[in-house]
């Protein structure tokens, strides 16, 4: 009895001194996170104005705003979205229905795994050497492209995750109706975790959307409104990285309101990628 | 009623005097999971407008024949039967047979009910919009023909728009059963239909198979042997992918011809 009253006493210290590890880990995580946001709220909110919708990036020593990178940013991203998703999409579809065990569903897998954890100047390198040397000018499209090519092996990860969690027994019940496989897919397995894959492009598009480095040497920057994807576009990533880098105050205001427009959108994408997932997620 | 239309020898085809048309007909049918034989040399009839129910212990092979019958293994690769499987003047194990056709034919409901991620009303029209093209107005109708031979009408009538997955498990697998029928196949395969259900929705859907046995071709794999006793006309006894015992189901669960049935049905064994 006493031994055993030992090995309980013994048994809630461990407990509670593993408690208190974990819980001093977790705080010491969150404090640089909230480090993070408090500095990012405090300059960012100071420096937000409605100029920054309005006005184009200043020359050094003047006042202006963000509107021509908002814009490049939103359309690039936009542009990448629409490029990596069908393809996303389509292999994710591929690798989970068609090709599950073969040979090249296997080297697919394998290659977007590499794809997934590439660091992101290499996708920009890539781009370069391909597209912007190729047309020997810098390009809004050369960006996307760079973008694309992140978002791609998301989609196409959570797209195939998806569908693996599609009990088989659903798949063989609408086949067993005479359905063709397309339709199975489109009507059937894909619309039981179309949450899934929406979020998983919805945080594909959170992830590019923050990417400075593909677009450094893609889509370069610009001083001016420019709608001209073919020519070098602002935008926002790359619009900080130089900003925040001045010794001029005004540049530096800027780049704090940029970052923080950022992470606010980026915030947003994954606020809504949560609501849409938990609406229609499969009981 | 007369139940002699098919003779109880083992791996019996009909007697000559047979009143009772064979609406498919297995014959020397072998199955082959890789290279485990799954089924061995296979004979029997499924008779047209009857019930018929495979009975046998786990593993003995009676899922697995339901599953050549609408040919659901070729999903697999590695799964291949080889033998005679005679549909319509046709045999279904043919190369060139069209599966999407067949399967529209002989339709299919599953142990664990499968409602599409769709509404009521859309999970019935489904398979009818892969062969038909009716009016919305023929298409409304059809949806509640379905449903009331289902017995499932007066309870899903005023909620057609609501996703099918909000049933209940018995009240899904009649849904199920209505999107069967509703395609109007010559065949119903149903595989352990009323395992994963509890007694009252049993019922109902034992009342519904005796229904639809009016019109059509019904074969059942069930666990329960008092369910094969209660709905079937015709019951083959299965074990280890052997055709032990096939006949009509009176016959077979009061005078069984062989052993190993009597052993298995009286609960000796299995």
């Amino acid at each position: 009895m006493a031994e055993s009253s030992i090995l309980y006493r013994r048994r809630v210290w461990l407990n509670r001194w593993n408690l208190a590890m974990s819980l001093l880990t977790m705080a010491f995580g969150m404090l640089f996170l909230l480090w993070i946001l408090a500095a990012l709220f405090v300059r960012g909110f100071s420096a937000l104005s409605p100029t920054l919708f309005t006005q184009m990036t200043p020359p050094p020593g003047s006042d202006g705003g963000l509107a021509n990178a908002i814009f490049g940013s939103f359309v690039m991203v936009a542009a990448a979205t629409f490029i990596s998703t069908p393809i996303g999409i389509l292999a994710g579809i591929y690798l989970a229905e068609f090709g599950k065990n073969t040979i090249l569903a296997s080297v697919t897998r394998f290659i977007n795994d590499i794809l997934l954890s590439a660091p992101s100047i290499v996708i920009g390198l890539f781009i370069y050497t391909v597209v912007v040397a190729r047309m020997q000018h810098f390009s809004g499209w050369a960006g996307s492209f760079a973008l694309a090519l992140l978002a791609v092996p998301v989609v196409v990860r959570t797209t195939e995750n998806m569908l693996r969690l599609v009990p088989n027994s659903l798949r063989e019940a609408a086949i067993a109706m005479g359905a063709p496989m397309w339709k199975v897919i489109l009507m059937v397995t894909l619309k039981a975790v179309r949450a899934g894959v929406v979020t998983g492009v919805l945080l594909a598009v959170a992830r590019i959307s923050g990417e400075t480095a593909p677009l450094l040497f893609t889509a370069l920057n610009n001083q001016f409104w420019s709608a001209d994807m073919n020519a070098p576009m602002a935008n926002l990533p790359v619009v900080i990285f130089q900003f925040a880098m001045s010794p001029f105050e005004e540049w530096q205001h800027l780049a704090w309101a940029g970052s923080l427009l950022i992470t606010l959108a980026v915030l947003a994408l994954n606020v809504m990628a949560r609501i849409f997932f938990r609406q229609s997620a499969p009981k | 009623m007369n139940f002699e239309t098919i003779a109880s020898r083992p791996e019996a085809a009909p007697r000559s005097s047979t009143q009772q048309t064979a609406k498919i007909s297995v014959r020397h049918l072998d199955f082959f999971y890789g290279k485990f034989q799954g089924l061995k040399n296979i004979n029997l009839e499924v008779a047209e407008r009857r019930v018929t129910a495979f009975i046998g212990p786990s593993g003995c092979g009676k899922s697995t024949l339901l599953r050549t019958l609408n040919r659901m293994y070729s999903l697999y690769p590695g799964q291949r039967a080889v033998g005679e499987i005679m549909f319509n003047g046709r045999n279904i194990l043919d190369a060139g047979v069209d599966l999407n056709t067949l399967r529209a034919k002989v339709g299919m409901v599953f142990q664990k009910p499968t409602p599409f991620p769709m509404s009521i009303y859309d999970n019935i029209a489904f398979g009818v919009r892969l062969y038909e093209n009716l009016s919305a107005r023929a298409m409304d109708e059809r949806v509640e023909w379905a449903l009331v031979k289902a017995a499932m009408w007066e309870e899903a009538k005023n909620k057609l728009k609501q996703s099918g997955m909000a049933l209940s498990g018995g009240q899904q697998q009649r849904l199920c059963i209505a999107r069967a029928v509703a395609v109007k196949p010559e065949v119903l395969l149903l595989d352990e239909p009323t395992s994963a259900l509890d007694p009252i929705s049993t019922a109902k859907i034992e009342e519904l198979i005796s229904e639809l046995k009016t019109e059509y071709t019904i074969a059942i794999v069930t666990h329960n042997m008092q369910q094969a006793a209660r709905v079937s006309d015709y019951t083959a006894y299965m074990y280890l992918g052997e055709l032990i015992e096939f006949g009509a189901t009176d016959e077979l669960f009061l005078k069984p011809s062989r052993k190993e049935t009597e052993d298995y049905i009286t609960g000796r064994f299995g």
